[in-house]
């Protein structure tokens, strides 16, 4: 098994309309896709919705100097990120198998690296 | 004529490589071609073999590399039988040694993802390695130049040559797509039924492309029969391993169909002949029948992209002369094409095909390819120009031609098809002067 980071990219005008019926909506979605990934014999290790990028704040390391703060996002983009998985699936097959359930309009799939104390730096 | 290749039967886990009775000495020049022969023919069954029991794709290469050293260094005493599966038995003993020596080390490296499962034989490891090559989370880059060196066992400077790349670039592409291979947890498996078309598909293009740029390669004589050479191969392997399906059928067919014409395409002073004009009594009947026949078979399994091309190649290579194609049936081709593969180069072909059915509109055809010049993907493509040229010579409108083969002159990075296009234009030029 390998873990992989499911990172849900969305436009955000489902915040602008979110109304009690669309967010219930949403959440059965993702309650179906957990049903999926299960039934598939794969694992949800973790994962949570994001508030809009518009509460978001970005640290910036500077070199010599004091770490600086901005607003917004790191990037903005037309997609922004609007939640995430951590999933244990078999294969990037599997995973990407259950990317293609996601409720979500772009799934982008990141293999987790492994930092244990006995691993290799990554090749 | 394509070689038999070795019987690979007898490769089974076990059968030690020195268990082959030396039969004879064999002299040096005899060695060096058996091995050469040996290394077009198995590169790719040896690796894959290796592949099944180290899950690595380098350490796999390294210790296949090493069989081949052996192999030069041990046949001179003899040459075994079967050189594939001594090859093969060779490669996955020195991968045993290693894996044994590194134990502690590898336990921590990633590995290849391998379906569990009882051992196979020996072409589904090729297939695995295949698709693992053409996997749709590598970028097309990435799985042409992983295919050339692992499939087809290419050196990185070949690679680098056929991809029209800097040797470096080269290199990249092919550790960066090895790295994701196992970084990813890409699997090593033939994919299951319900996704093996789509899958299939890319390593069908993989194989073309392999051939195409062999085709009109810019590089030297040498490197693009070899080239073209094991992409027929790759296809012919294909199906043998697949022989259910259409599509590889249909590739095959229809690179058989052009190497038949591959003597005919040059003439004796080195110029590009068309196929307008090319002497069809030395085309190779026995490649063209084999074509045919494989095109034909694929058609009746269905309309797939690859089965209409061969269609087209099968009705120009049947037709008794160029001028007595039957080019309302090819446009025919085309126009079933551009349903299941609307590209702009499948449109330009159609637009070049209509132009030839006999009374064609030609004015109608020129605003075709007029609306086809402003497509991005065909800014560099010299084959539109040279298409404008042609049939605007045929509408008599010489100044719009001469322009047009400029442009084509411009953009086309073959020698052969330069001076091709060049002469056109010196013609036309000669024509307007004394007209």
């Amino acid at each position: 098994m390998a873990q992989y980071l499911f990172l849900l990219y969305d436009t955000e005008d489902w915040y602008d309309n979110l109304t009690a019926e669309s967010f219930e909506a949403a959440m059965k979605l993702h309650g179906e896709f957990s049903a999926a990934v299960e039934k598939a014999g794969a694992r949800i290790l973790g994962g949570e919705a994001l508030e809009r990028t518009t509460t978001a704040s970005t640290v910036r390391q500077r070199e010599g100097a004091e770490p600086m703060v901005t607003d917004g996002p790191f990037i903005e983009t037309k997609e922004a990120l609007g939640g995430y998985y951590v999933i244990d699936a078999r294969d990037l097959d599997q995973a990407l198998e259950l990317a293609k359930l996601c409720p979500s309009a772009n799934v982008e799939v990141r293999p987790v690296m492994d930092t244990s104390s006995d691993a290799t730096p990554p090749a | 004529m394509p070689r038999r290749r070795p019987d690979m039967s007898s490769d089974q886990p076990g059968a030690p490589a020195d268990s082959c009775p030396p039969e004879h000495p064999a002299a040096a020049v005899e060695v060096a071609r058996v091995v050469e022969q040996a290394h077009r023919e198995s590169w790719s069954t040896v690796l894959a073999s290796v592949v099944r029991l180290t899950r690595d794709l380098d350490l796999a290469e390294d210790c296949t590399q090493d069989a081949f050293v052996q192999a030069l260094r041990t046949w001179p005493d003899g040459i075994p039988a079967n050189p594939g599966g001594w090859l093969s038995t060779v490669a996955r003993r020195v991968a045993l040694d290693r894996l044994r020596r590194e134990t502690t080390l590898r336990r921590k490296l990633p590995l290849l993802v391998e379906e569990s499962g009882a051992e196979e034989e020996q072409p589904t490891d090729l297939l695995r390695l295949v698709f693992t090559c053409c996997h749709p989370a590598l970028a097309r880059d990435s799985q042409v130049a992983l295919t050339l060196r692992l499939i087809c066992g290419l050196t990185t400077r070949e690679v680098a040559a056929v991809l029209l790349v800097s040797e470096p670039t080269a290199a990249a592409r092919i550790t960066r797509a090895k790295k994701k291979i196992a970084a990813a947890g890409i699997p090593y498996r033939i994919p299951a039924d319900q996704e093996l078309a789509a899958r299939l598909d890319a390593v069908l293009t993989v194989v073309h492309l392999a051939y195409t740029a062999g085709h009109v390669a810019a590089g030297t004589e040498l490197t693009r029969t070899d080239l073209t050479g094991r992409a027929v191969q790759l296809a012919r392997m294909l199906v043998r391993l697949m022989p259910r399906e259409a599509e590889p059928q249909a590739l095959l067919g229809l690179l058989l169909m052009t190497e038949a014409r591959g003597d005919a395409r040059v003439s004796a002073d080195g110029e590009l002949v068309l196929l307008a004009d090319q002497d069809r009594s030395r085309w190779d009947s026995a490649l063209l029948a084999e074509g045919v026949s494989r095109a034909t078979l694929a058609l009746e399994h269905g309309q797939g992209r690859f089965a209409l091309q061969a269609a087209v190649a099968g009705l120009h290579m049947t037709a008794p002369s160029w001028e007595k194609t039957n080019w309302v049936q090819v446009v025919r081709m085309y126009d079933a094409m551009l349903i299941s593969w609307p590209t702009p180069i499948v449109a330009l072909n159609r637009a070049a095909a209509h132009s030839l059915v006999p009374g064609a509109d030609l004015v109608a055809v020129l605003e075709e390819l007029d609306a086809l010049t402003k497509e991005t993907a065909l800014t560099s493509y010299a084959y539109l120009p040279a298409t404008r040229a042609d049939v605007l010579t045929r509408l008599s409108r010489h100044a719009q031609a001469a322009e047009a083969y400029e442009q084509a002159i411009a953009l086309t990075a073959n020698e052969t098809e330069r001076r091709f296009l060049s002469n056109r234009l010196a013609e036309l030029q000669a024509r307007g002067a004394q007209s």
